[in-house]
């Protein structure tokens, strides 16, 4: 940056870093409570959360919340459960979701007018509402697997994953930056003999690639953080993913410093997926968000 | 050039259709079968477990939620006709339970409980409702989305705003301040259960410690008066960095050619956010608007974690409640129901704004 | 002609052969207590055993954690997917065994002679589950506080009545010493509040359900014993004498160790805890007595099988076998509990004649009794927590009450008298 240095806008940018900071701790400070909690025994814990040194490392630090906590359920299976169920869904639905767009944008049928109404129309629908007749659902579907063709989907992977590789959100998304690409690209690639799966695969996706960034983390954030469902349709711990296993920790007598060694742990995978697609997601946004 | 030239390219139902059928075949399984499979349940008596077979009812579920009636109050009387007044100088009424419960002159009333009522002259008019929680999951969700709507995209434009600056270490600040997005609800909702706590709650020490003592500490989410608040409040605390990219997204789409045509013109910062800025973020006001206000109505996580709808139904929310009934009361056809009206609503809504904002 | 002979043999051979480990039908098992390392190896004990003791059953467990637990069981129940032995807790029982996924246990005769009213769980004159323990409300009180304010110590057969009652609050709270003077635990929104506070109002005579017919609340709920109940309930939050719903868990947890509360009324899976930080100091009471006696409720968790268990014999048999002595001693020293039958305390580290928890199997045997045995339980406790949690914050009583009633009796009409089904 150029060195403008009259002290009047020394100032002024020391205002401004100053007010950034300030909002910046309001954003942060529930989060380092919760890192900093996870090493203090209960009682400290509890103590501190009247004092600034809930925000602290002070006191008896240690690790023994983490160890205590993997006594307590198997955390590495819970978090292997939800990144495993995590990225066949976001992978899935990219592919599904972003096809589908590109087929309502690009291509004149018959219909698509109508069904992409009821597909924006399905927004409004919260999960939970009809989590129970999806139960239902799911309950009567078949499924082609390593023993045959088996009845029923519950306590699987894949009940967890396919009801979720297509949502109204992520097709929205789509839709919303496809509409904004040039025409002449499509045309082109027709009069090159492509075939439509081609034109997707091989001239929308490597230029799309903001958009499948935002999808991802949106889907991302959806997913991992799935309770109701996952509740409903796992049995065995085997399938069981980390907000399910969060339950583990609300005992009797609540081990604190255990529930924010888990929450932190359970936390960390999330916030390592947005750091890493952050920079696309940023740019992403800015050619999806806009034309409403 | 063929003559057919436009036509071919963009007519192909089949490759539409295949392209597009995956994705539709499992909206319509996952979402629109069980939303149907809703619709009817609540038509009917349906429980989650029962030995008893299921009936249909028509609309008694949907009478049921939306029931109210008008009850008027006389003022009681003393035995020479006076008016009874109290120590305090207030007028007495007969109490509403002996209208609502077995009364057989207001048969139509049995079973109501006070909603809100008025005062005309000496008359009282009470606004009874059959299913009162309904009501306040009602007026509580619409109170939710709209206050979070305006206020959650005013205040993520403010810092959207705040990190479109050109400063060094600017995209620190974006990452912080978008933390909160990437912690799950549930968490945030647990952490900020000891944030409110009423005793030793970091929020009440804060506030005492800003005001060196005088600040007497509240128990935000026991009171009925500002557990609303305290949920909204977190709520915006948790999700509205993720409205503030969208902004940020659109103002970087704002072409610098107009700030600096402003520049020369000696447009001041509000003129410029008035003139430039503003306009510039029109379809993005909209898409926020939008996504809020669907997010808002879904409110569920947080009142599950932190108040469970109290105290006093002062958090009862429809999606909270359609899942009690559902779940914890086994009353799939009373929780389908509300579901359903929910879905008419938010519907309606989006229809009117869709019509609002259309392209003029 | 031969080579038949030979396959015969063969399979006798190797019939013979894997004997005890193949011909072991498998069982599955359904639990409550994951995250809970203790009852996990518990009941893993008791599992191991089992299956090495016969050949003809292999019980393999599945947990849940407890809060998730019914979730779980009622959505496995819609999908008819359900293991062969779940345990249930005594309440809820008759919902699920009228709902159809349970069916009655099949126990050798005398096999619950002896066994705390609590722990065996009926519905329809069948048995359909049985527990291991029982659990037991009692009155926290540190001697040292009680002398301090010249405060008798009340007896099963004397128990405080009301007016001492309230008279003890009020000597605690104008003291300053404490920061509340009782501690009910209202943090804990569960099961908690229709199990611990539901006695309350059966002591001043009322109830959840009019228990001659269980088809309606009127009256039981909404009576005069009802409101009276429900004044006094509401003056202990007026008074400040007890913190309120939005009590944190933490404090409800230290709050009495720390001596932020004078009195708590708690369970015994706490009374362990509570002795180690306190040592002789503390007392464990019995409940108030406010005109009908003092009492607390019966039932905590139980073993049962499910409707659909292709071998209910099996899973019987495994729930016999698991209520041997020794094995509720087991569980009686790892979480507490008091152990179901008097043989078994005699085992025990702390229900052992002179241990330090002897006190709660008398209160147990005495004072328990039963929430309304009815499948609208699950329904009426929803509604009883609601209408407590409104009256402590401000509701007025029969409002909050006669509300309560209401949805109650809806809930009854809808289920058709929650009538067996034919």
């Amino acid at each position: 940056m150029a060195a403008v240095t009259s002290p009047n806008q020394r100032l002024k940018i020391s205002l401004k870093y100053l007010l950034l900071i300030l909002v910046a701790l309001v954003f942060v400070f529930p989060i380092v409570f919760m890192v900093v909690s996870s090493f203090k025994p209960d009682l400290q814990l509890l103590r501190d959360t009247s004092s600034f040194a809930a925000f602290l490392p002070v006191g008896d630090i240690s690790l023994d919340n983490y160890f205590a906590a993997f006594r307590r359920a198997p955390v590495g299976l819970f978090v292997f459960n939800s990144i495993f169920v995590t990225t066949l869904t976001v992978l899935g639905s990219l592919f599904l979701c972003s096809m589908a767009a590109f087929a309502f944008v690009f291509l004149e049928f018959r219909g698509k007018e109508i069904v992409l109404s009821i597909i924006i129309a399905t927004l409004i629908v919260p999960f939970e509402t009809i989590a129970v007749p999806m139960l239902m659902v799911v309950n009567s579907l078949p499924w082609i697997g390593g023993s045959g063709i088996t009845w029923g989907w519950l306590n699987t992977y894949h009940v967890q994953i396919v009801p979720f590789l297509a949502d109204a959100l992520t097709i929205f998304l789509f839709v919303q930056f496809f509409r904004d690409l040039p025409k002449e690209l499509i045309e082109a690639a027709r009069l090159d003999g492509a075939s439509w799966f081609q034109i997707y695969s091989m001239v929308i996706v490597p230029i799309a690639g903001p958009v499948f960034a935002t999808a991802a983390i949106l889907k991302f954030l959806a997913m991992y953080n799935q309770y109701l469902w996952p509740l409903m349709v796992t049995q065995s711990e085997q399938f069981r993913p980390v907000m399910v296993g969060l339950q583990y920790f609300f005992q009797l007598n609540t081990a604190w410093g255990e529930v924010m060694a888990y929450l932190s742990m359970i936390t960390l995978p999330v916030l390592a997926f947005y750091l890493f697609l952050q920079r696309a997601f940023i740019t992403s946004i800015a050619s999806t968000g806009i034309k409403g | 050039m063929r003559p057919n030239q436009t036509k071919s390219l963009q007519s192909n139902t089949l490759a539409g259709w295949l392209m597009s059928g995956p994705a539709l075949l499992l909206i319509t399984l996952f979402l629109i079968v069980p939303f149907l499979l809703a619709f009817w349940f609540s038509f009917t008596n349906q429980r989650l477990i029962s030995p008893n077979p299921t009936q249909f009812v028509g609309t008694s579920n949907f009478e049921q939620l939306l029931g109210v009636g008008t009850l008027v109050l006389e003022p009681e009387t003393a035995e020479d006709g006076s008016l009874v007044v109290s120590d305090k100088g207030e007028l007495s009424y007969p109490r509403v339970r002996d209208f609502t419960r077995n009364n057989p002159d207001f048969q139509h009333l049995n079973g109501m409980r006070e909603w809100f009522g008025w005062d005309w002259g000496n008359t009282r008019v009470l606004v009874l409702a059959r299913d009162l929680v309904f009501m306040k999951a009602l007026t509580n969700t619409l109170f939710f989305v709209a206050v979070v709507a305006p206020l959650q995209s005013l205040i993520a434009l403010l810092l959207a705003l705040m990190i479109n600056q050109k400063l060094r270490g600017i995209n620190v600040f974006r990452t912080v301040y978008f933390m909160p997005v990437v912690v799950s609800i549930v968490v945030v909702s647990l952490l900020w259960r000891f944030i409110y706590d009423g005793r030793s709650g970091l929020l009440n020490n804060l506030l005492q410690f800003l005001s060196f003592g005088h600040f007497r500490p509240v128990d935000w989410l026991g009171n009925p008066d500002t557990a609303m608040w305290a949920i909204i409040v977190m709520s915006i605390w948790q999700a509205v960095g993720f409205h503030m990219v969208i902004w940020l997204a659109g103002l970087q789409n704002i072409p610098l050619t107009l700030y600096e045509a402003a520049d020369i013109e000696g447009a001041s910062s509000w003129q410029k956010f008035r003139f430039v800025t503003w306009p510039g973020l029109r379809n993005t006001a909209v898409l926020i608007l939008v996504v809020i206000t669907m997010q808002a109505f879904a409110l569920f996580s947080q009142i599950d974690v932190m108040t469970n709808g109290g105290p006093l139904d002062s958090t009862q929310t429809l999606v909270f409640q359609a899942v009690q009934r559902g779940y914890e009361q086994q009353n799939i056809a009373g929780g389908s129901a509300i579901s359903v009206l929910l879905f008419l609503m938010v519907l309606a809504i989006s229809l009117v704004q869709r019509y609002l904002t259309r392209e003029r | 002609m031969k080579s038949l002979s030979i396959l015969a043999a063969t399979l006798a051979f190797s019939t013979a052969l894997g004997g005890a480990a193949f011909a072991q039908t498998n069982l599955t098992m359904w639990y409550h207590g994951a995250g809970s390392t203790v009852e996990r190896d518990l009941i893993n004990g008791i599992i191991t055993d089992f299956n090495g003791s016969q050949t003809d059953w292999k019980v393999s467990l599945q947990e849940f954690p407890q809060a998730a637990y019914n979730d779980s069981v009622v959505a496995a129940a819609v999908a008819g997917n359900l293991p062969d032995i779940i345990d249930v807790d005594g309440p809820v029982m008759p919902n699920w065994a009228w709902a159809g996924y349970m069916q009655p246990l099949q126990l050798s005769e005398g096999a619950l002679d002896g066994f705390l009213p609590g722990a065996i769980g009926k519905y329809n004159d069948q048995v359909y589950s049985v527990g291991l323990w029982d659990a037991a409300v009692a009155m926290y009180a540190r001697k040292s506080t009680l002398e301090k304010f010249d405060i008798r110590v009340p007896t099963l057969e004397e128990p405080w009545t009301r007016e001492e009652f309230d008279g003890i609050l009020e000597t605690l709270k104008a003291s300053g010493e404490f920061d509340y003077p009782l501690n009910l635990g209202m943090a804990d929104q569960g099961e908690w509040y229709p199990y611990a506070f539901a006695p309350f109002l059966w002591s001043f005579g009322g109830d959840l359900v009019d228990r001659t017919s269980y088809e309606t609340a009127e009256g039981a709920l909404n009576g005069d014993a009802a409101v009276e109940f429900g004044e006094w309930w509401q003056s202990l939050f007026t008074n400040n004498y007890v913190p309120g719903t939005s009590q944190d868990m933490a404090s409800h947890e230290t709050g009495f160790i720390d001596g932020d509360y004078a009195l708590q009324w708690n369970g015994n899976w706490v009374a362990v805890k509570t002795l180690e930080a306190l040592g002789d100091d503390v007392l464990f009471l019995p409940a108030p007595d406010f005109g009908n006696g003092p009492k607390i409720g019966g039932a905590s968790w139980q073993f049962g099988v499910s409707s659909t268990s292709a071998h209910p014999d099996g899973a019987s048999a495994f729930i016999e076998f698991a209520l041997q002595p020794k094995y509720l001693a087991a569980f009686s020293d790892g979480i507490g509990l008091i152990p179901a039958t008097a043989e078994a305390a005699a085992l025990t580290k702390n229900y052992a004649p002179g241990g330090a928890l002897e006190s709660f199997y008398a209160l147990s045997e005495k004072q328990a009794m039963l929430r309304p045995v009815t499948p609208g339980y699950v329904f009426e406790a929803l509604e009883f927590r609601k209408a407590l949690s409104d009256i402590a914050n401000g509701a007025d009583v029969v409002d909050a009450l006669d509300a309560a009633t209401d949805a109650i009796n809806a809930d009854i009409a809808r289920n058709n008298n929650y009538a067996a089904a034919q």
